[in-house]
């Protein structure tokens, strides 16, 4: 018994297994195809800070948006067995809302931008909890609830934009969407450590975890067991609020302009795939955040690959296709139930092949 | 039961509740949009401008309506429509022949549900990650083959003859024209892909209503299990219902193309959305084994008339298209919700 449990332990590395390999083998395939991709320097940027740069350093800034993303879209995912296709639609309003009350008055001052990311992530709480509302009191399914707001999201942040796609400049807006002088890390990667803390702190002292999987697991069980299942699926759309006016406002801050069309294009998609590139069960019940945040590295991992293999911008979707296929596949049960058998029946010939030629000796 | 009588009517299922909903609604939209409106909403020939407009989207949509019953999703049609417009225009105008192109429009909508189909059902792999992954793919081979191939970003034009005869041709109705201010009569016209889409229309709800594998689908997309149980071959089923979403998807690319004439790297973007949207109007559940094919067809219906109805009257902003197309896929989702709920409440009562 205890060899028995000792071994599947050995063997089962949990739900982290696939983004893991997945991350192992670009960087041996990027060590392999040019050793100089992983080269990481210090040097001074445009206004004369000094800061790291490097492929490493692109891919993990590049990400930060995704990253965050996927820890709100996780909870989503584990509590509604269902993913939400607005987020990039809302973080585009949350970003307008963001420029808009940055350019009210005149001057942009530290009290003035924490109001603004505090006014987008109440306007984006508040979308989220719209779709929170029809999944979780309507019974709706989260893709087709939040259908809706993917459907005119993008037009309301054109509304309150007014028809324009504003710019803002100022130092501490640029400080968020690159870097803090004095700091040579980009500011969106510590924003990212520090979601991740305080996401982490969450389930650390709440039972947020634990209550999203039950419900994701089984709804009416967690029902009788007394958790309120309305209000814990309503909450992960609301915290995917707050994830995505974050995520939004740093992307308008690392341009310095809101664009409602081109904001987090199809950032919807990469999200959902990060969550299952994670492990994670599209279908509900247990999750683990980190796998998600390894999935969204992965797919930026391989975006920047290609582009360092001079594939063009708008062909790098292919590819991505062909490397997700294989991925899901590897992961796939019946996949990996083949697979054991196969080895299994390798194991047993050889071993049979073995015997045989100790008794020939 | 107390009432219980020999001549009670049967009562009408989710699937014909839902549909005549949307088919309620869409004739008093239309109706209204007639009365206060008025333009071009008098002349029948809006009505086939509509269908002329939206052919290969109502064809996609059957496809997705299939999927949708089973309990699946298919997020990759638009994207197969884009590849299938790119690759025929290019083999056109590079020499090839009318009917191989169809057979090639036919052969990559096919391969593309070959795939999916495969790996949903028999490796069970999540079916939104594997369509979208035929989406990526597809949307990037249509930019590849548009760079390799005529390195322009420029919109790729037919110029085959065959192929201009074809998409010129249109059917006249004659007796449903109007008259116009010189006194001539205009006959309605109704291009071919619309022909195609009505046929598409027509035997998916056979294959639906009649045909063995169309219960099936019903059945796996109301209780995955039970119907395992009964004897049902579902990864089967399942397969073919992807197979069958992804050769509408070729027809459609072929229609859209015969719509348009042109191949441009953007084409049909955003249109699986649209697809999924005309479908949960016309009364299909995403949860599965509840939908109907006339429903759908109404549902695209809808969906473009409200945009036509918002641009004539007069709301000329560029965002109250999609706003408003938002609003109304609110209303319907959420009426849906409430006739549902509200018919298991009195099941249970009665």
């Amino acid at each position: 018994m205890k060899d028995k449990n000792i071994k599947s332990k050995k063997i089962n590395f949990g739900q982290l297994t696939i983004p893991l390999i997945a991350i192992a083998l670009l960087v041996i395939f990027n060590l392999i195809r040019d050793p100089g991709f992983f080269f990481v320097g210090l040097s001074h940027n445009n206004d004369g800070n000094l800061v790291l740069q490097g492929n490493l350093i692109s891919i993990i800034n590049g990400a930060s948006e995704l990253a965050i993303l996927a820890m709100g879209m996780t909870l989503v995912t584990a509590a509604c067995g269902g993913q939400d296709i607005s987020v990039g639609a809302a973080a585009a309003i949350a970003g307008s809302v963001f420029v808009k009350t940055l350019k009210s008055g005149s001057g942009i001052n530290g009290g003035k931008f924490i109001a603004a990311l505090f006014l987008a992530c109440i306007v984006a709480m508040i979308f989220g909890s719209l779709n929170g509302t029809l999944v979780a009191i309507f019974k709706i399914q989260p893709m087709i609830a939040t259908l809706i707001l993917y459907t005119c999201g993008r037009s309301i942040a054109y509304w309150i934009n007014g028809g324009a796609t504003p710019t803002v400049s100022s130092p501490i807006v640029s400080a968020m969407g690159s870097f803090i002088p004095g700091i040579p890390i980009p500011t969106p990667v510590l924003i990212v450590i520090l979601m991740a803390i305080i996401f982490k702190l969450i389930f650390r002292f709440t039972s947020l975890e634990l209550f999203t999987q039950s419900v994701g697991i089984n709804g009416s069980a967690a029902r009788l067991n007394g958790i309120n299942t309305t209000f814990i699926k309503l909450l992960s759309f609301i915290i995917l609020g707050v994830c995505v006016a974050v995520a939004g406002s740093i992307g308008v801050s690392r341009l310095g302009l809101i664009n409602h069309e081109t904001l987090l294009l199809d950032v919807e998609m990469d999200a959902i795939l990060a969550v299952a590139i994670g492990g994670n069960n599209l279908g509900g019940g247990k999750f683990k955040i980190s796998g998600s945040i390894i999935g969204a590295y992965v797919i930026q991992m391989l975006t920047i690959t290609l582009y360092a293999m001079k594939v063009p911008s708008t062909d790098v979707k292919a590819y991505k296709a062909i490397v997700i296929i294989i991925l899901v596949v590897i992961g796939s049960p019946v996949f990996k139930e083949k697979f054991a058998k196969f080895m299994n029946n390798m194991r047993k010939n050889v071993k049979g092949i073995n015997v045989k030629g100790a008794e020939k000796a | 039961m107390m009432r219980s009588n020999d001549k009670r009517r049967e009562p009408l299922t989710d699937t014909q509740l839902l549909m005549a909903i949307t088919i309620g609604i869409f004739l008093v939209m239309y109706l209204l949009a007639m009365v206060f409106l008025q333009g071009g909403f008098l002349h029948t020939q809006q009505l086939f401008d509509l269908l002329n407009d939206n052919a290969s989207l109502i064809i996609v949509s059957c496809g997705l309506t299939i999927v949708m019953i089973g309990g699946g999703i298919d997020i990759s049609v638009g994207a197969v429509t884009s590849l299938v417009v790119m690759s025929c225009v290019l083999y056109l105008n590079n020499g090839g022949n009318l009917f191989v192109s169809m057979i090639m429009a036919l052969g990559i909508g096919l391969a593309f549900g070959l795939v999916h189909g495969f790996l949903v059902s028999y490796l069970e792999i999540q079916p939104f990650i594997v369509t979208l992954a035929g989406m990526f793919f597809a949307r990037g081979m249509t930019t590849i083959v548009d760079n390799k191939i005529t390195g322009t970003v420029e919109p790729q034009k037919v110029a085959h003859e065959g192929f201009l005869k074809l998409q010129e041709a249109k059917i006249e109705i004659p007796w449903l024209g109007y008259t116009a201010k010189n006194g001539n009569m205009i006959p309605a016209r109704m291009e071919i892909g619309v022909v195609v889409a009505l046929l598409c229309v027509i035997v998916v709800f056979i294959l639906l209503k009649y045909i063995r594998v169309g219960r099936e689908f019903y059945a796996m997309g109301g209780n995955q299990t039970s119907s395992l149980m009964l004897g049902i071959n579902v990864k089967r089923a399942r397969f073919i219902s992807y197979v069958i979403s992804g050769l509408l998807s070729g027809i459609s690319g072929y229609v859209f193309m015969m719509h348009t004439g042109a191949a441009n790297a953007t084409n049909a973007a955003g249109m699986e959305m649209n697809a999924i949207a005309s479908s949960i109007i016309g009364g299909t559940l995403l949860t599965g084994g509840v939908g109907n094919v006339l429903g759908t067809f109404f549902g695209t219906l809808t969906l473009t008339t409200i945009k036509k109805i918002v641009v004539s009257s007069g709301l000329n902003d560029p965002w109250w298209q999609s706003i408003t197309t938002g609003g109304m896929l609110c209303f319907f989702i959420l009426l849906q919700s409430v006739v549902l709920k509200k018919r298991e409440k009195d099941k249970k009562a009665g």
